[in-house]
Parts: structure tokens; sequence; C-alpha cells
């Protein structure tokens, strides 16, 4: 799976009341609407700036607070081809991974808002195009590259008829 | 024969069937599936696209609705609707209006020492009071727990919290784990499960250790544990559960990936400043600090206790007129309890707002959303940026008794100054 985009950056603490805001918690049942308030609260033009295929990129513990999975599903919807952050909130993580989003640990502080990247999420390489820069990532546990790869939780499950890890 | 283990290697090696250790991924079996108003409607479509039909144990799986309860609007009562109508078709447990939060009604009615407890909520840790292995999950994980009856879980790594010494006065449990989680950092003990032990821990009520748990998420852990013990036994006993109480505990020469230790008789009240928990001061260095508004309740500390410590604060007393002091007790039978004792008059004559058992203002989506440049002292577990429905508002976590002492004054006020 190789990706290309282009970044956008936010910081650290990234919280789920500021990717899927509380005011619009009876727009959870209408995700579509819901995925235009994405990220609104860190940065308000991000839905404007956003294209298909782009990177969101943070800081230390990005998803942090509430299990609202609606936080993965609509960076998802907006066409986000995968997170990378310095860290991610556990409950986060999982919701990304069964929602076939890439959620990607790796040193973020050297890349910049408007880069762009290349992916490899099974072999965990970043290629910063515009610096000419290489990192890797620090691989996911085998048991969520395979709900990564099946497309989700759901996927694994039907697939495999239960869990199928490692 | 197995080595020395944690609670949580205890609990996750019971439930899989297998020697479990800190770093193993196993597959265990579920006592309890819960999910709520914001997260049920997600489960249940996620449910339905995995095709099975099964609800393994509907007697085990509870829906609550406690979030936006009453519905504030349409859109959100046509999501009760779907909740109900899916406790209709498929037996499982449906927690309606004002019956009160989620982790208040498991810990009154439910959840059983040695359970595994998974929850499409944050704070369903708050159950590991209970020595109980709880944790929170997105409404997919849920879905399919609650059709499998099983859940893959990394064993965590614990950090040992030891607490010794006597609390100061003022000083309360939410304090104590405030400047836990500010010692740690917000992301400080992500994936790793904590266990408090020690004096202090050992003599704590039920109602402090159940604020404790709640916020272990606070630190990005995965669960908040305490050993199952003589007070949980009481306090099972008196809700009728006692034959369901067993003893868990750690083994002597259990691995820990760290400790800490603290003398609960050094500390002093705190405040999570804004717009993190782990931004952690003490009242001190933020009194005098203006208010708008003031709330009692949550998961966090919304409990009978709470509410008698706010009640002998004002009583006799005024709120600062200036200041909407809301008060939200946990769970319909705190709400009752609370009645009995006459605190809600005690409450009201001091000039609160008492709303309806349930999550109140918690989440922002009703009951108590700041205005621009508000601010809110609260003894929630959350001031993140938007919380309490704005996010051009401040939010300010305190215990109880802080909340109680700065609805008085007006502004952030030092408990030990109240009487
Ligand atoms: S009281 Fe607040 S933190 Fe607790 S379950 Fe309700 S919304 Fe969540």
């Amino acid at each position: 799976m190789i990706l290309k985009g282009k970044v956008h950056k936010f910081g650290d603490d990234i919280s789920t009341d500021l990717i899927t805001p509380g005011r619009y918690f009876h727009l959870r049942t209408n995700l579509p609407e819901l995925a235009k308030h994405t990220l609104e609260d860190a940065d308000a033009d991000f839905m404007n700036k956003m294209r298909p295929g782009d990177f969101v990129v943070a800081g230390r513990n990005f998803g942090l607070g509430s299990s609202r999975e609606h936080a993965a599903i609509v960076i998802k919807l907006a066409g986000t081809g995968a997170v990378l952050a310095q860290g991610f909130a556990r409950i986060f993580f999982r919701n990304a991974i069964n929602q076939g989003l890439p959620a990607l640990i790796c040193d973020t502080s050297k890349i910049k808002d408007g880069d762009e990247l290349e992916v490899d999420v099974e072999k965990g390489e970043i290629k910063n195009v515009t610096t000419g820069e290489t990192l890797t990532t620090s691989p996911l546990p085998p048991a969520m590259l395979g709900i990564l790869k099946d497309g989700g939780l759901i996927e694994h499950f039907k697939k495999h008829g239960g869990f199928k890890l490692a | 024969m197995p080595s020395s283990l944690t609670i949580a290697e205890k609990i996750l090696s019971e439930k899989s069937g297998t020697d479990a250790k800190a770093g193993d991924i196993v597959i265990a079996d579920v006592d309890l599936v819960i999910a709520q108003d914001g997260t049920g409607p997600l489960v249940i479509s996620q449910w339905e696209k995995l095709d099975t039909g099964i609800v393994a144990n509907p007697g085990k799986t509870i829906f609550f609705i406690d979030h936006a309860a009453p519905s504030p609007r349409r859109e959100l009562s046509n999501a009760h609707r779907t909740i109900r109508a899916f406790g209709e078709k498929t037996g499982v447990l449906v927690s309606d209006v004002s019956s009160g939060i989620s982790h208040q009604r498991l810990a009154e009615d439910y959840t059983e020492p040695g359970n595994v407890v998974v929850g499409a909520d944050s704070h369903t840790c708050t159950s590991g009071a209970m020595g109980a292995f709880a944790t929170g999950m997105g409404s997919t994980d849920i879905a399919v727990a609650m059709s499998a009856g099983k859940i893959w879980l990394r064993v965590p790594e614990t950090f040992l919290i030891m607490v010794d010494g006597w609390f100061p006065k003022g000083v309360y449990a939410k304090d104590l784990m405030l400047h836990i989680i500010g010692m740690l950092g917000a992301d400080g003990a992500t994936y790793k499960a904590l266990e408090f032990s020690g004096d202090t821990v050992k003599d704590m009520d039920m109602s402090s250790r159940l604020t404790m748990s709640s916020l272990a998420v606070e630190a990005g852990a995965k669960a908040g544990l305490f050993a199952s013990d003589k007070t949980t036994k009481e306090f099972m006993k008196v809700r009728g559960r006692e034959a369901r109480w067993k003893e868990i505990s750690a083994d002597d020469g259990a691995q820990y990936e760290k400790v800490l230790r603290i003398d609960a008789s050094a500390l002093e009240p705190v405040v999570s400043v804004p717009h993190t928990v782990d931004n952690v001061k003490t009242v001190s260095e933020v009194k005098g600090t203006k208010i708008d508004q003031a709330f009692l309740g949550t998961c966090t500390n919304g409990r009978i206790e709470d509410l008698r410590i706010a009640a002998r604060i004002v009583k006799g007393k005024k709120v600062d007129p200036k200041v909407r002091f809301l008060v939200a007790p946990a769970s319909r039978e705190i709400y009752l309890q609370a009645l009995r004792e006459g605190l809600l008059k005690t409450l009201v004559e001091a000039g609160a707002t008492i709303m309806n058992p349930g999550c109140g203002a918690c989440v922002g989506v009703h009951e108590g959303i700041l205005g621009d440049g508000e601010v809110c002292i609260s003894s929630q577990n959350r001031n993140f940026k938007g919380r309490l429905g704005n996010p051009d508002a401040f939010i300010y976590l305190a215990s109880p008794a802080t909340v109680a002492a700065s609805a008085l004054k007006g502004c952030i006020a030092d408990p030990r100054e109240a009487r």
C-alpha cells in the first residue's frame, strides 16, 4: 500500500473533541454531514484545504479523549490517506485500524505543513518528497496490520469467521 | 506453576484461558458489553454489517441513554428510538433516560470483581475500581464483542501507584488523581494499566476508588485497577450482590514497569487548568479566577459522597449571584438518596440548579453549554477545548469541595478556607 499526498500539520494533544466536537453530537447518525466538520476546532480551514489522499500529521497523543469512533471515521471520510503522529491515544489507534485508516507512529517533528509525502504502509517507510528525507515508522503490531490489510475489523471478522491475529 | 501476576495479568489469564503476561495478545471472554447514546447507534449499524444476527449475551449487554438524556433535539430523539428498538429486537438491556450514567450504574448493579468489561465509552475504565478489567473501545470493537462474546486485547504492562498517608483537610481522591495525571502526563500511561495500592488506597471508600479509576484514561491508561477487598465486598453487600463478590489482588512479586510513590499527606487541593487534564496547578496558584458556572456531577464526581461534601459547604449560604451552580446526580438512586438526606434542598436553597441523573453538561450537548469566553469550574474529568459545547470557553477541573467553595465565591476558591 503506497500512499501519496500533502501534509496538513497539527500539534500535540489533538483530542476527539477537536476532531468531532460535542456540539455536533446530533450528527453522529449522519456521517457525511459530520465529516464536513472534521478537525474544525483544530483548524477551521482543514476541510477546504484537504484533498483526497492527503495526510494528517500531528505531534504527541493524537486522538486522546472519547471513544467516539466517529473521529476516525470522519478523518477517513475526509479522504485522508493516513494519520502520522508521534503517538496515538489507544482507543483512537484501535478505531483507526478498525476503520481501515492507517495510523503510523513516527518522528513527525521534521515534517512541515504542505510537504509532499510518499508512504509505504507495510514497509513502514516515509519519503518526504519535498525535502528528500526518509523516515521509518514503528511497525504496526502484526495483529493490527492484519486487520488493516483486510480493510478494517468488520471485514476481517467476516473474512476469517472470527479473530485471526498474528 | 504460573509466576506472580499483576491484577491485569490475572484477570486476562483467567478470561483467555492462557498464561497471559504483559505484551501478549489474547482473546478474552467478555462479561459485560456496554454502549451509550453517542456511540450506540454506530455499534448497532456495525453489528448489522457484521451480519451474524447474534448477540452473544443480551442480558449482559447494556445500552445506556445517558449522554443526551432527555434528548435536546430531534436527531438525538431518533437515535434513542434506534437504541430502544434494538433492545426490543435482540433483548439487550436499555437503561433509559434518568436511570443514570453508565459507569455509575455498572458499579451499582452489574460489574463483578474479576470481570472483563468493555464499553463504547472511554470512561469504561471506571469499573476497574471494583477489581474488574474494564476498558473503553470504539463502536466497531464493541459490535464485534457484542456478537462474539470475546475481544482481542494486548495485555498491558502495569504501573504500580503506591499511595500512603492521610489526606489533609480539603484534599480528596480527585486531587490525588489529578496530581498523578500531572506527574504522568496525558500520554504518560498510554497502553498501560494503572494499579493503585498502599495504605491510603486500602482505606479508600468505593466512591473515591471510582473517581480515581474513571480518570485513569486521562493519563492514557487502558485500565485503572484496584484490588477487590472488604470495601468492595461491603459495597456489593449493601446492594444485595455479596454472593457475586470475590477477592482479586496482585501476587507478591508481580512485575511492574514502573512504581510511583505518593505521600497523600503532602498533597494540596489542585485544579487542572485549560485545556488539558495534565495541566495541573495547586488551587493556591489559580484562586481568584472569575467563574461563570460551577458544575458538580459526572461519572467522576456525581456520587452521594460528592453531593454531601458540596451540601456541607454551601449549607445556609448563597451561591454568588453571577454563578450558575449546576448539579447532576450520577444516577437515579443517588438522586433519591440525596432527596432523602435533604441534600438537594440544601443545594437548591443555596441557589443550585438540580438536573436529572445523567451526564448533564459534561459532553457539551445540553444542560449547561458555555458562552464565549466563559469559565466553568467542574468536577468532571475533561477540560478539553470545546468540551462544554464551546471551543471559546475555559474549563477548570477540581474536586466537589473546590467546585462548591468556588460557586459561593464567584471565583476559584480554596476549599480549606470554606467551612
Ligand atoms: S459523565 Fe461525562 S465523562 Fe462520564 S460518561 Fe458521561 S459524558 Fe462521559
